[in-house]
């Protein structure tokens, strides 16, 4: 069955919708019983405090850590099917800057989906990958090595590779960590573009001072979903306190129990 | 020393099984994985065990494929062990190489009466021997040795030139490469098999000990010298064979003078890669140890003459423009701030370097500013006193200790700095002392 990558918000209003998710590492479960259903096109922030598993979160949804159980759905089809739809952009730290490649190389990666197993990229692609550089306002850099880029500017490539892939539906861990100011607005900008070209947009935060101007959708994770939904409507201080307040919950003893008892 | 045909081939089938192995393990280097090219050189022998006894050949595919489906067990074992047995990567691989690589080890013990394998030839190679088996290949009487490492090479250039990028993402980021489409453990299997081909096919050459050099050495050369993964696969490629050419030379070469017998080839390659890399490490024009040390000198150097510099402006500021002011060491080292009152060598070499810069001129032992120094140590005393005057402003910082944050901050201070710092100051005319701020 073919997937219409053209028009996919049509299809269904429902972006991203997760159901009875845990993920456990050495059986110790790190998110509990998970579910979420994001509508399609809004700017989502996932927040929470340090072990409160949003990067897992986000890992868990694009199937690169094995689930206990649950179910993803990406525009009401398993998250598998739907793979061409979704676009990541990992933690900076999460690579070897060191990595003997260009920042247009990087931003080419974006592309290789569309390109296909076994060809070459060529020049049409090239300058696709170039012109999302210039979007992110990097195409002075194109040709210099990674590691000789700043931190921010790290982030505005990958921002970029995110961009040429042209997905439906983005998963960003932590894009604003270490950035200087400029790049923070770089990436305003982007989620800006994003938004009105009618795309989905997760983004892991640590700064609770920009959620208001940043998101319109807020998921406040502690281990599990404290709440989820507009931002005006869930980003109350109620909530903060349940999301980040005492880090020895119940749930947390609950937890060390289990994790005592199986080893 | 006397070259003979024999020596060609020595050196050729050292050198393609080097190219071979240089390109599967610089993945691996860049994959951060060089040790999984270690475990699976020597997980490989009960594969090639098993397979030699059952065909009692050396010749043959089946040797390829028992090595291929025990490189893939290994990868496979370790990959489990490390995530049930709550041990970290390296205890996992040091499980199950050295189990594989023992069990390996008594079943050529036990075959070697009955067939023609030693286990010496397995752990050290017999390169010297390869010339004497031959094989007919397209009419040619070829060195079969020769023939199996030129298999594994074109096997590795195929592969890499066919999955060029989808290498280059897999082992730049397996995460992302899987998001994607291009599944990471599928690439990291291709790895794994293609490293244990090649190295069986180098077994000969170079034996299983000594192919994690030609594995893992020319590929950590090439980090220290390119920024690009096709520069990076060539010098690698390049550093293998030059070891081996090297090697053999050394080999046969450098014992005789000395009156001894000639050595192992293959050993001599192993060391003279290390050297090749030693001398990156040394000479590599960015990451190098002489590279870093001369920037290091650089900035010494460009602090210790812009610090003169600064002296020099400050000392002869204010005294009469018509006639150029000059000085004297003495002074420059006595005035209140100078950095040189126990440094009477430092502000000699900073002089010295400034005069054949045409910066300063002496003249009856004394120095003053040419007309291009004037410029720039009023660039200098631009930048230090925008920086007092930034301090002052912006950060509160009291007055006597404006002048040591200034100090440090103008050695670092560029062009477009200076600019964005004299904006943001609204193009401030004095320092915090009243000073003139020159332009």
């Amino acid at each position: 069955m073919s997937v219409d990558t053209s028009a996919p918000a049509t299809t269904s209003d429902t972006a991203l919708r997760v159901a009875d998710l845990t993920i456990a590492y050495q059986r110790k479960p790190v998110l509990w019983d998970v579910d979420l259903v994001v509508p399609a096109g809004v700017v989502a922030g996932i927040v929470g405090p340090n072990g409160a598993g949003k990067s897992t979160l986000i890992k868990a949804v694009l199937d690169l850590v094995p689930h206990a159980s649950g179910l993803v759905e990406v525009f009401g089809k398993p998250y598998r099917k739907q793979r061409s739809l979704v676009g990541y952009v990992p933690q900076r730290e999460s690579v070897d800057w060191d990595y003997p490649i260009s920042a247009l190389e990087l931003v080419e990666m974006g592309l290789y989906r569309k390109i296909g197993w076994l060809k070459p990229v060529t020049r049409a692609y090239r300058s696709q990958a170039l012109a999302a550089l210039e979007e992110v306002g990097m195409a002075d850099f194109a040709n210099r090595q990674i590691s000789r880029l700043s931190g921010g500017q790290q982030q505005r490539i990958f921002l970029a590779r995110a961009l040429v892939q042209d997905a439906s539906v983005y998963f960003m861990d932590e894009p604003f960590a270490g950035v200087d100011a400029a790049t923070e607005k770089a990436i305003m900008a982007i989620l800006l573009r994003l938004r009105q070209r009618q795309k989905t947009v997760f983004v892991v935060h640590h700064d609770l001072e920009t959620v208001r101007e940043y998101f319109d959708y807020l998921i406040m994770l502690n281990m599990r979903v404290v709440a989820a939904g507009a931002v005006a409507d869930v980003f109350t201080s109620d909530n903060l306190r349940r999301t980040y307040g005492g880090r020895l919950t119940l749930l947390d003893r609950a937890v060390d129990a289990i994790g005592g008892i199986r080893q | 020393m006397i070259w003979t045909p024999l020596d060609t081939w020595i050196v050729a089938a050292a050198a393609i099984a080097g190219a071979a192995c240089a390109l599967s393990g610089s993945f691996l280097v860049l994959r951060k994985m060089s040790m999984m090219g270690d475990a699976i050189s020597h997980a490989v022998l009960p594969g090639i065990a098993v397979a030699f006894i059952l065909t009692a050949s050396r010749a043959s595919g089946a040797l390829f494929i028992g090595a291929a489906l025990v490189g893939i067990l290994t990868a496979v074992l370790v990959q489990i062990i490390r995530q049930y047995g709550r041990v970290d990567h390296g205890a996992s691989m040091g499980v199950v190489f050295t189990v594989l690589f023992a069990i390996g080890l008594i079943l050529i013990e036990q075959a070697a009466g009955q067939v023609d394998i030693h286990p010496e030839h397995v752990l050290f190679g017999s390169v010297e021997l390869v010339p004497l088996y031959t094989i007919r290949v397209l009419g040619a009487n070829l060195p079969r040795g020769v023939v199996v490492v030129t298999i594994a090479l074109v096997a590795n250039l195929v592969v890499f030139a066919a999955l060029f990028k989808e290498f280059r993402l897999a082992t730049f980021d397996p995460e992302l490469a899987t998001t994607l489409g291009v599944n990471a453990k599928l690439m990291h299997y291709l790895l794994m098999t293609l490293v244990a081909i090649t190295t069986v096919a180098s077994f000969e050459v170079v034996g299983s000990i000594l192919v994690v050099a030609m594995l893992v050495v020319p590929g950590a050369t090439a980090h220290l010298l390119t920024r690009r993964l096709l520069p990076f696969l060539t010098v690698a490629v390049v550093v293998a064979i030059a070891a081996a050419v090297l090697g053999h030379l050394a080999a046969i070469g450098i014992p005789p003078l000395f009156g001894f017998e000639d050595t192992s080839t293959a050993g001599s390659m192993a060391v003279v890669l290390g050297g090749l890399f030693f001398v990156a490490f040394l000479f590599a024009p960015e990451h190098g140890v002489v590279a870093k040390a001369f920037a290091r000198i650089g900035l010494r150097v460009s602090i210790l003459t812009q610090d003169v510099l600064g002296l020099l402006a400050r000392v002869t500021e204010g005294t009469a423009s018509t006639s150029t002011p000059r000085t004297t060491t003495d002074t420059l080292r006595e005035y209140r701030r100078s950095p040189f009152r126990r440094r009477r060598s430092g502000l000699q070499l900073g002089l010295t370097l400034l005069r054949l810069r045409g910066l300063v001129r002496r003249r009856d032992g004394r120095y003053a500013l040419t007309g291009a120094g004037r410029d720039a140590a009023a660039g200098i005393l631009r930048t230090h006193r925008l920086w007092e005057r930034f301090f002052f402003d912006e950060a509160g910082v009291d007055l006597s200790e404006l002048h040591h944050a200034a100090d440090y901050l103008e050695h670092y201070t560029d062009a477009d700095l200076q600019g964005a710092l004299s904006e943001e100051l609204l193009r401030p005319a004095t320092d915090p002392r009243g000073r003139r701020i020159p332009e």
